[in-house]
């Protein structure tokens, strides 16, 4: 009825979070590092707010792209309240009852397999500092 | 049928991203975020679906199935819009800009 909304609430907590972060990080950490290949080239490695991005695409492309199937079952209407289910209160009910359950594992699930992104992102960049031949 | 028209829809785009990356000239990244983003949540919808109908689940109604599949088309074309519109408006390739500026001799 409204279960995207939660998804999209947690975007806009995320973007604001990514864009402090982003202000205040300061210089990325430089490596060297085999990117493609033999040679050894210099890399910066990604900070945070840009492993937080993707879960604001995640988030965002998600919502929009749900939000589109509300309209296709006339869930969500382009006059006020927007919302169908908000025009009574048995619906209201019904609503945030489907937002607290569905809407809820919708951004749990989301944000669960961002930071499986993160463990594999951060084990892949231990294995490529690993992998770097001995330098003495 | 909505859930595994955007699965299909993102596994694609992430094999088309992988295989262009480094470079995303393309930008098709995009793509893949939508599509996995929406692909996620409609799995926890259907997860709650399954809790209720059980095994009915997995039987639905032809109508039911065609028009799921209908919208997952619909919701696949409004992606690619989206992407192209970003891809059109950041213009990576700088294609856009070539076409409003012509250079002078």
């Amino acid at each position: 009825m409204a279960c995207f909304l939660v998804p999209a609430a947690e975007a806009v907590v995320t973007t604001i979070a990514a864009k402090a972060m982003k202000s205040k990080e300061a210089n990325p950490e430089t490596v060297k590092i085999q990117l493609d290949g033999a040679e050894l080239v210099e890399a910066e490695k990604i900070p945070f707010s840009r492993k937080l991005s993707w879960l604001n695409k995640l988030l965002w492309g998600g919502s929009v792209l749900l939000a589109f199937e509300h309209v296709w079952h006339g869930e969500v209407a382009p006059w006020f309240p927007f919302l169908t289910a908000a025009s009574n209160s048995a619906d209201v009910a019904e609503m945030l009852h489907e937002m607290s359950t569905v809407g809820i594992t919708m951004a749990v699930l989301v944000t669960a397999v961002w930071a499986g992104m993160l463990a594999v992102s951060s084990m892949i960049e231990k294995r490529a500092k690993k992998a770097l031949p001995d330098e003495s | 049928m909505t859930l595994l028209t955007t699965v299909f829809a993102a596994v694609i785009c992430t094999v088309i991203w992988y295989r262009g990356a480094p470079k995303s000239e393309m930008k098709v990244g995009v793509l893949c975020w939508m599509y996995w983003g929406a692909s996620l949540m409609w799995l926890a919808d259907a997860i709650f679906e399954y809790a209720k109908l059980h095994a009915e689940y997995f039987t639905p109604a032809p109508a039911d199935m065609l028009n799921d599949f209908y919208l997952g088309l619909s919701v696949v074309a409004l992606g690619l819009v989206i992407w192209l519109i970003i891809l059109l408006v950041k213009d990576p390739k700088g294609v856009v800009k070539a076409a409003l500026f012509r250079r002078k001799n």
